[in-house]
């Protein structure tokens, strides 16, 4: 295996990793506020304030797009370019790609958001930028793309380590995704139509739609795992051959489940039926990574006592064992009849959003600070309460939506012995306005913990300044000595 | 001359062709990866490539050990990465 006895931070580009880290923490935050903030407006209507930038129509997508492409996004550039360098030993291929990048990402994301804000939306759910904003981020991926597989290309290692195969395969069909559903007829600077007519339109929208939870919600996640794991437990992945099986199996069958976001609708029964029938396929390979991930802690389950930074890691594990169960059993056109139109579906998006996906990045933000500023976190404790928070946070939110989808699911198809719906409407709203208070409170929870995250990082960031001042005070002291 | 390719066109061939072939390639990447002694050694080498990254504290070098700016320079990383 190829060694470099050079220091990591002189041999790899961590200050775009840093950057990325800190833009992720921060729209993070502002995403996660957002996402509070309209939770409340739900529950209490009167803080829409009739302004409308701020109705929930508006700040919706401000929210989506935050978390996703902001915080998450901005978590896999940094993720990604910090684990291949690792893993292939090889420096950052086109630095200055790499921070355009970095701007054009963090750009794109912010222009979104206040276009967003203006009122100007393509009307596609996670896709709504409209198409100049498309276009600059076609421009960024395909950059992120060349860094990508060009520091690849230039490995010391012969072997490309798998968590490579997820990014690679991440970067690869979100590029697909993304040129495909958007293309669109402009009929002015910031309005476009999509040249799909009708069902097709909404086909190729949940294609996108789907995959893009499969690919850049979960592929690219695994991607974090399957290095950030191991590093953590300081042991190897349990097993190899499972996690290119899980590879193999996982990015085959994602591509083919997206109708079932469409059951009961004017598509084809068979199409329906086909992402059906590949949505319980997907239980496998999902499954089979968890168990990968979470047996890698065989026989060092006492970490789980000592260190809080794999509670993390181990309980994204778990909720994304649990909601990549969830998902297949919700795309049986049975269950689907049931949850679909109802926030069931909210709440599941939330338990694989928090509890997979920004946990397993907390988990590896924690392990990258003190690496990326060679010091150590300011505060272990601050992580446990961060830990807390979060998890309390999860539970409140998807039993909450749990309890107001199933049971506006039930409202809603209640009929009485003459044929006539048992409930109207305004009923169903009443009855998941409790629910929805619980949710806010668990919304609260979570932005709490990623507040004493941020406060943590921050302190850690000034202590790792503070020592760094003292050292080179040392060293002038010594060198005026001798 | 290519009146045959229609026969693809038909969705009653080509689905079940499809899955043929895609659950060929599945059984065939199966076999690939759980046969094999060797084969087998060499891919579960793999899954220590994360941890082959590991940096050891740099001893000063002979050249360091008079040399107070390369010493603390070469000791001043705090955290390994098999560490919290």
């Amino acid at each position: 295996m190829a060694q470099s006895s050079a220091l990591p931070a002189e041999q790899y580009n961590f200050d775009i990793v840093r950057r990325f880290m800190i833009v992720a923490m921060v729209y993070g935050v502002l995403g996660m506020a957002v996402g509070l903030y309209i939770a409340c407006e739900l529950a209490w209507p009167f803080l829409n304030f009739d302004i409308p930038a701020i109705t929930f129509g508006r700040l919706r997508p401000v929210h989506t797009s935050l978390v996703i492409f902001g915080f998450g996004g901005s978590a896999l550039f940094a993720t990604s370019y910090y684990i291949v360098q690792r893993t292939c030993q090889a420096r950052l291929a086109f630095p200055w790609l790499a921070e355009f990048t970095f701007w054009g990402w963090t750009g794109g994301v912010a222009l979104g958001v206040i276009t967003y804000m203006a009122g100007f939306s393509q009307g596609k759910e996670y896709a709504e930028f409209e198409w100049p904003l498309d276009i600059a981020i076609t421009v960024v991926w395909v950059c992120y793309i060349l860094v990508y597989v060009e520091t690849v290309r230039r490995r010391s290692q012969p072997h490309i380590y798998v968590a490579n195969w997820f990014f690679m395969a991440f970067l690869l069909a979100v590029a697909l995704l993304h040129i495909f559903n958007n293309i669109s007829v402009p009929s002015g600077l910031l309005k476009s139509y999509s040249i799909y007519p009708g069902v097709q339109d909404a086909m190729i929208q949940w294609w996108y739609g789907h995959n893009a939870v499969g690919f850049f919600l979960t592929a690219a996640f695994l991607g974090m795992m399957y290095y950030f794991v191991p590093k953590q437990a300081g042991r190897p992945v349990y097993s190899y051959r499972l996690s290119i099986i899980h590879f193999w199996a996982l990015i085959f069958l994602y591509m083919w489940a997206g109708g079932h976001h469409l059951h009961w609708t004017a598509l084809p029964d068979w199409v329906s039926t086909l992402s059906a029938t590949f949505s319980i396929l997907l239980l496998m390979p999902s499954w089979g990574g968890m168990i990968n991930g979470i047996m890698t802690l065989s026989g060092a389950w006492d970490k789980l006592r000592s260190d809080p930074i794999m509670l993390f890691l181990i309980t994204s594990l778990s909720f994304y064992g649990m909601s990549t169960f969830e998902g297949p059993l919700m795309s049986l056109k049975s269950v689907n009849a049931l949850s679909h139109y109802t926030d069931w579906t909210i709440g599941h998006v939330h338990s694989g959003a928090l509890g997979w996906v920004a946990l397993v990045s907390f988990g590896s933000f924690y392990h990258l600070m003190p690496r990326l500023y060679e010091t150590r976190m300011y505060s272990q404790t601050l992580i446990y309460v961060h830990f807390w928070l979060a998890t309390i946070g999860i539970v409140l939110y998807i039993t909450s939506m749990w309890i107001a989808g199933i049971g506006q699911g039930l409202m809603l198809r209640g009929f009485d012995d003459y044929g006539n719906l048992a409930y109207t409407f305004i009923e169903t709203v009443e009855f998941m306005h409790t629910p929805y208070i619980w949710r806010a409170l668990g919304g609260a929870f979570f932005v709490a913990g990623a507040l004493v995250m941020v406060y943590n990082m921050v302190m850690t960031v000034r202590a790792a300044r503070i020592e760094r001042v003292a050292l080179e005070a040392k060293l002038a002291a010594k060198l005026a000595k001798a | 001359m290519f009146d045959w390719l229609l026969w693809f066109t038909h969705m009653e061939n080509s689905k079940p062709l499809a899955l043929v072939l895609f659950f060929g390639a599945f059984c065939g990447v199966l076999i690939y990866v759980f046969t094999g002694k060797q084969r087998a050694k060499r891919l579960e080498s793999y899954k220590y490539i994360p941890l082959d990254d590991e940096e050891p504290r740099p001893e000063p070098h002979d050249f360091a050990r008079d040399d107070p700016r390369a010493r603390i320079a070469t000791q001043s990383r705090k955290v390994m990465d098999n560490e919290r």
